[in-house]
């Protein structure tokens, strides 16, 4: 697989992960404005993982659909942020881990919409609309949760402080993010930094909640490490798909 | 019946598009994909028809249902090769729905989206309540039955209402 189908892979699988973890909660979510909220924001994350996908099948020249990677690819050959596999918990976790990578989507959209491959450029453009709805509404619920009673102020810290170890590998370039911030594919990562912590830090002083000191620890879902929860979230997911091969919707 | 070879192209180019006018949308079937704002070209001669049409929003299902229901009615109405491709440049934006598609989606009890200023707010929120059209309205939940709809509340009458935001 050439360098560049598996940076789109990566900008796919973190969008796919996301969406298969947002679903899970429809039919348990606090209230069903919640339920309809994360499932639509799974939505449109799911959307953009098909056209992301489908662009990598493309790369790769192997013939293989977007159905055939998302659904019959091993953990170890899965490339999204560590973060996003982290497991939904409580509400607050799940709207505290949503909410670091909206915004980060959202710094990486706006800045991929100039990247020299115009197809990834046209998929960010449509993909950037979507994720303002998504921060407001993951940065809207961190302000209530963390600006609210003890209990969820608690819960959001807690998450908080568990997420954001998790962080630093979406900044951290390694050679291949190098390769395409070089070749003007991809924006670089550095420079996403300061409107992220811009965008995460108004919202974190606005919802009472201390933002963590950075950590040593360092964890890269983008190169296939990956910890449990991947594992058995790809195994709901991809059961249809590999119990009857060649299944069609 | 008239021959393929003999037909003009733009009577097959009229044909193609009046088709497309019968096509709505699954979700909100008073809109036809014209009114959507979904359709970005359309090539037809003889019995050759290619489309292209855009999603509204990346993940909607409706929008598979859609290059499916137009690809169906090219064929109905006599084009055997028919071609429909996705299309995502310029993006899909809710001021892509027509004039008219707005009076339709008021009149059927959805608000339309705001006309967003350049400058200022970029999700905007209903003029008014599409039942009794008070301007006291409330949003109940930003997310809403399907992806490009919100759910507002009228003060005024009371009544729940669906908005269409901003995209």
């Amino acid at each position: 697989m050439s360098a560049r189908a598996e940076y789109v892979l990566r900008l796919a699988d973190t969008s796919l992960v996301l969406a298969q973890q947002l679903g899970a909660w429809v039919g348990h979510a606090p209230a069903i404005e919640e339920d309809l909220g994360l499932a639509n924001v799974a939505l449109d994350l799911l959307g953009q993982a098909r056209l992301f996908l489908a662009y990598a099948g493309e790369l790769e020249g192997r013939g293989r659909t977007a159905d055939d990677l998302a659904f019959l690819r091993d953990p170890q050959e899965y490339r999204n942020l560590a973060l996003a596999e982290q497991p939904n918990g409580d509400f607050a976790q799940t709207i505290v881990r949503q909410f670091l990578l909206d915004a980060y989507q959202q710094e990486l959209f706006a800045a991929l919409v100039s990247s020299q491959d115009p197809r990834l450029g046209e998929i960010a453009a449509k993909a950037a609309r979507e994720t303002r709805y998504h921060v407001r509404y993951s940065g809207g619920w961190v302000v209530r949760l963390g600006d609210g009673t003890q209990e969820s102020h608690g819960r959001a810290a807690r998450a908080l402080i568990e997420l954001w170890p998790y962080t630093a590998e979406l900044f951290d370039a390694d050679p291949l993010d190098e390769s395409m911030a070089q070749a003007r594919i991809a924006p670089s990562l550095a420079a996403l930094e300061p409107g992220w912590r811009a965008a995460v830090g108004a919202v974190l002083s606005e919802a009472r909640l201390e933002c963590p000191p950075p950590a040593a620890f360092r964890w890269y879902g983008k190169r296939g490490e990956h910890g449990e929860a991947l594992g058995h979230l790809l195994a709901e997911m991809q059961y249809l798909k590999r119990a009857y091969p060649g299944a069609e919707w | 019946m008239v021959s393929e070879t003999l037909q003009a192209p733009a009577e097959a180019l009229a044909r193609a598009r009046a088709t497309l006018e019968s096509v709505l949308d699954p979700e909100i079937p008073v809109l036809n994909v014209y009114e959507l704002g979904v359709v970005r070209f359309l090539e037809a001669s003889g019995a050759r028809a290619r489309v292209g049409v855009t999603p509204t929003y990346s993940g909607c299902p409706a929008s598979a249902v859609i290059r499916r229901e137009i690809a169906a009615a090219l064929r109905a109405s006599g084009f055997d090769e028919v071609e429909v491709v996705e299309v995502l440049s310029p993006p899909w934006s809710s001021a892509d729905l027509t004039p008219a598609g707005r009076r339709k989606l008021e009149a059927y009890g959805i608000a339309p989206p705001a006309r967003l200023t350049q400058r200022g707010d970029p999700f905007g929120k209903p003029r008014r309540c599409p039942r009794c059209a008070g301007t006291d309205v409330e949003c109940v939940s930003e997310f809403g039955s399907t992806p490009c709809k919100a759910l507002y509340r009228c003060r005024a009458c009371g009544e729940p209402f669906d908005y269409f935001k901003c995209l």
